[in-house]
């Protein structure tokens, strides 16, 4: 069961790639790019786990026992921050999409552009 | 393309995907078996040097914390960009909302949400303020508190409307305070470079008890100002998409 977290994350990088791929709603659309993004969480947390290792916080533990990287569950935060970011922008992208053509259908959006 | 060919392409390239990965996995150390070593320094030392004993709030405001100035302003320019790309449209402007049958009203907001929702407003904050001045001995900080700090906001839109939200977040103070929390951010690092320490230098003195809320100097300080930035970024991209229901075009109303 060693790799079976890895498999997990590209599990969800594909059914959020299939998504983006059939969609035909702008925000579905947006929703699998956020299912597709929540992959790296899986794959961060997976890469700095510690078999046994206790969270990095050491308010109640001694310092000096054996805890999960700290560094892959910072960027993982970040990781959090500019998905909302991104989805904030995406959104009011897909709202004036909306405005200026009537339709929040990529295949419809396409074919308007000409 | 039609959606059949799509999907077909998309599910060779899936396959090439799925081979490529699994080969990739072969030499990677297992789950659980995290070789080190930048975690187990980081762990080991923290404490020692910076008296947080939340390690993760350490590598981002501390160790990391160039990056995080960058992850901040990714922040700041998505509200900025969202500013720009819902402006008013020619023709647009705002009124009433309206409901789209003719023949009803606007429902009124239920009584038990309204209720519920000014009873868990203030606590949210508190909880939110908590969070956010606490990133140095848990896992919290200033993104998790201002995220929090945000929704109490929301949930004063859930009780009444939304002319009551804007009343009460200002665009203009709104944005106000997020310049100060970016600011408070690159100015705190600024301020090392002054006393010429190198960028983001933990200058402050870092108290005497790990984990204290007076300890770990900057790590405090910086969890606090993003905890503005993020609380005001968020307040003004949800009042952004809020708006949104107010604008009718030129034709309709």
């Amino acid at each position: 069961m060693q790799i079976f977290p890895f498999i997990v994350v590209v599990w969800i990088v594909g059914i959020g790639l299939y998504g983006i791929v059939t969609s035909r709603h702008l925000v579905h659309q947006i929703m699998c790019l956020i299912v597709v993004q929540s992959s790296t969480y899986v794959l961060l947390l997976a890469v700095g786990y510690l078999t046994g290792g206790a969270a990095p916080y050491f308010s109640d533990i001694p310092t000096r026992t054996r805890a999960v990287d700290p560094v892959v569950q910072a960027l993982a935060l970040t990781d959090v921050v500019v998905e909302a970011a991104v989805t904030a922008l995406l959104l009011s992208f897909a709202i004036q999409a909306h405005k200026r053509f009537g339709t929040l259908d990529p295949q419809e959006l396409a074919s308007l552009r000409g | 393309m039609t959606p059949a060919a799509r999907r077909l392409v998309f599910l060779v390239g899936a396959a090439g995907l799925a081979v490529f990965y699994l080969f990739g996995l072969s030499g990677l150390p297992g789950f659980g078996r995290y070789p080190g070593p930048y975690g187990f320094i980081v762990n080991r030392v923290t404490v020692a040097q910076t008296n947080a004993t939340g390690v993760v709030s350490a590598v981002n405001f501390e160790y990391r914390g160039f990056d995080t100035v960058g992850e901040e302003f990714i922040l700041f320019a998505a509200a900025a960009g969202m500013a720009v790309v819902l402006r008013h449209l020619r023709g647009e402007h705002e009124g009433a909302p309206l409901e789209e049958a003719a023949d009803r009203d606007l429902p009124p907001t239920s009584d038990a949400v309204r209720m519920v929702a000014l009873l868990f407003t203030g606590p949210i904050v508190l909880i939110g303020w908590w969070l956010a001045s606490h990133a140095q001995a848990s896992p919290s900080g200033g993104f998790q508190g201002g995220v929090v700090i945000a929704t109490g906001f929301v949930l004063l839109y859930l009780s009444g409307e939304f002319q009551v939200f804007r009343r009460l977040t200002p665009a203009d103070v709104t944005a106000a305070v997020e310049a100060v929390g970016a600011g408070g951010f690159v100015g705190t690092g600024l301020a090392a470079v002054a006393m010429s320490l190198p960028y983001l230098t933990n200058f402050l003195p870092l108290g005497t008890v790990p984990g204290a809320v007076s300890s770990s100097g900057t790590i405090a300080l910086v969890s606090f100002f993003v905890g503005l930035e993020v609380t005001a970024a968020f307040i003004l991209v949800i009042g952004e998409l809020l708006r949104q229901t107010l604008l009718l075009r030129g034709g309709k109303s």
